[in-house]
């Protein structure tokens, strides 16, 4: 049995896999910000889903699943509908690709993203250590 | 879903011509000093103002621009208020051109708020940008990338959106008629890396696949032709067009690893961008090795690469980049540069943390970890082949 897309349960496994990950803790030794990622609805989501993580230097402070998205005010908003995140996270789509044809929408310090490319690949490397049950 | 895009590409004998057809009221010229005093500034504006255009000249564009260069040229270009926008030089006059325009046509922003996401800056209200390449390397007039150095952090910062793509590039050979054996030999080695790592990297597609392949076939052909004899017209003409087709495929696919450790190297110690980029270029090769074993094979096929039946491609490929490189004296090693053990020693932790914050990085098939790039810069510095 995987773990459900998108639940609080997914987002602290995610967070386990980041604090256990030598290489994103080198990668991302330097990154401050804290995040939400946004799946809106399409296909089998119907409502939108958003994960919150506190990343910090390397690490991952806390991370949950949010139901009221102005409980925090994150650093950084990603975006993308259901389709989009899926491919991201069986590694058919790369992020920042995503980002150029305007699929995956970011918000935030966009030089700090352009300064630690391979934070980005890590983090997505700790997702895939994770087997997702998708919804469909 | 991914996107190709290019200028209007105008090329080869007399292709400068193309400017005596432009219409408009004014054009703003950026350049550098060395370009003015050659007399392919005079040209252009001789060009221009058969097409009934004025201009204005700005020479201040230093190697490698910087953010600064970039406010003052566009500060000027605000007050000119050209309809053309005419680039006369290397990649860096290019680059440095591109980043005033977006000023010029977007005063509410600066050029470091535009990232290879950025959508919607709606250029072309204003102006419309022409590259002309003096050096036949970059291929900067056919790509939206814009690479500018922050002179106090001493880094570089690759900028720039599809949108920020010239409309036009004039690809005449005889603006890269008076290079000088030594540029032509760097610049030359900037096309080959581009057309590699534009064929290799992970964003590697069939539309930019073919040209980055022609661009390594030129090269090889002609580079040494155009070092050996300037007045060479075929080689200058071939040599200009694979600059040009280079960045036509790398600029849509993205260079990767050696475009890292190159503009680390470069801005630590102002080693000019091709020779930069082209020293690390046998290395990353032999770095990345086997995840790309059939495209090393393809690129050895296509230069029709002598070999031994069992050799690997990659490794031969190196080698082969090696031989080209020191028949046109460039150099194999850092040190041969001439970089000091003790400077470089002492400048280790800052080129390795450039490259590590380099976009281009993980453009590589294996993206080193920081351990790696630190021991990739140890080997190149004494010239040694990879083995790890
Ligand atoms: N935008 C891109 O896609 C892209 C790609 C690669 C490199 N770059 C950038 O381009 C810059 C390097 O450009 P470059 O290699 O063309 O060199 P350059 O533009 O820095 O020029 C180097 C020197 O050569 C001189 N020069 C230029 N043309 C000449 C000619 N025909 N005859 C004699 N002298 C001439 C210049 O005056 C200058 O002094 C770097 O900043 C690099 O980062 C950009
Ligand atoms: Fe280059």
């Amino acid at each position: 049995m995987g773990i459900k897309y998108w639940t609080d349960e997914w987002a602290k496994a995610v967070c386990r896999e980041c604090n256990t990950s030598q290489a994103y803790k080198e990668a991302a030794k330097k990154w401050e910000g804290d995040m939400y990622f946004v799946t809106e609805p399409e296909g089998p989501v119907k409502e939108r889903l958003v994960v919150y993580m506190d990343l910090w230097h390397g690490e991952c402070r806390s991370a949950c699943r949010i139901t009221d998205e102005s409980e925090k005010s994150p650093a950084y908003r990603l975006s993308a509908p259901y389709g989009v995140w899926k491919q991201i996270l069986e590694k058919k789509l790369d992020a920042v690709q995503a980002m150029m044809t305007g699929r995956l929408n970011v918000k935030g310090d966009m030089a700090q993203i352009m300064g630690m490319p391979r934070a980005a690949i890590e983090l997505t490397n700790c997702t895939l250590l994770i087997d997702t049950e998708f919804p469909d | 879903m991914w996107y190709f895009v290019s200028p209007e590409v105008v090329f080869g004998p007399d292709s400068a011509i193309r400017l005596s057809q432009l219409q408009g009221k004014s054009a703003f010229i950026v350049t550098d000093a060395n370009i003015v005093k050659l007399g392919l500034v005079d040209l252009v504006k001789g060009l221009l103002s058969q097409a009934g255009i004025e201009s204005t000249i700005f020479d201040g564009v230093e190697p490698d621009p910087s953010i600064e260069t970039v406010r003052k040229g566009a500060a000027l270009m605000s007050e000119y208020g050209p309809d053309w926008v005419v680039a006369v030089g290397g990649g860096s006059v290019m680059d440095a051109a591109k980043a005033m325009r977006v000023e010029y046509e977007r005063p509410d922003m600066t050029i470091e708020e535009v990232f290879s996401w950025t959508s919607g800056l709606g250029l072309g209200a204003k102006s419309r940008l022409i590259c002309i390449p003096t050096t036949s390397g970059t291929g900067a007039e056919a790509t939206w990338m814009i690479v500018l150095s922050d002179t106090a952090e001493r880094r570089k910062l690759g900028l720039g959106c599809r949108e920020t793509i010239p409309d036009i590039a004039i690809v005449d050979p005889a603006f890269a008629m008076a290079m000088p054996p030594g540029l032509t030999a760097q610049t030359g080695m900037d096309v080959l890396t581009h057309a590699i790592e534009g064929f290799t990297s992970t964003w590697r597609n069939d539309i930019s696949d073919g040209l980055c392949l022609r661009a390594i076939q030129l090269v090889f052909q002609y580079l040494p032709r155009a070092c050996r004899d300037g007045q060479d017209m075929e080689a200058r003409e071939k040599m200009h067009n694979a600059a040009c087709i280079a960045g036509m495929g790398f600029g849509n696919s993205m260079p990767a690893l050696a475009h890292a450790a190159g503009h680390s190297l470069g801005a630590v110690f102002h080693v000019p961008h091709g020779r930069a980029v082209g020293l690390f270029l046998p290395y990353s090769i032999e770095f990345i090795g086997e995840a790309h074993d059939e495209l090393w094979a393809e690129i050895a096929h296509s230069i029709r690469l002598e070999m031994p039946k069992e050799a690997k491609a990659g490794p031969a490929l190196a080698r082969a980049i090696r031989g080209l490189a020191s028949s046109i004296k460039e150099p194999l090693s850092i040190k041969e540069i001439g970089i000091p053990p003790d400077s470089f020693e002492n400048s280790l932790e800052k080129l390795v943390d450039n490259a590590f914050a380099d976009a281009t990085l993980i453009m590589a098939a294996r993206v080193p970890s920081t351990e790696e790039v630190e021991k990739l810069f140890r080997y190149a510095y004494d010239g040694t082949s990879i083995d790890f």
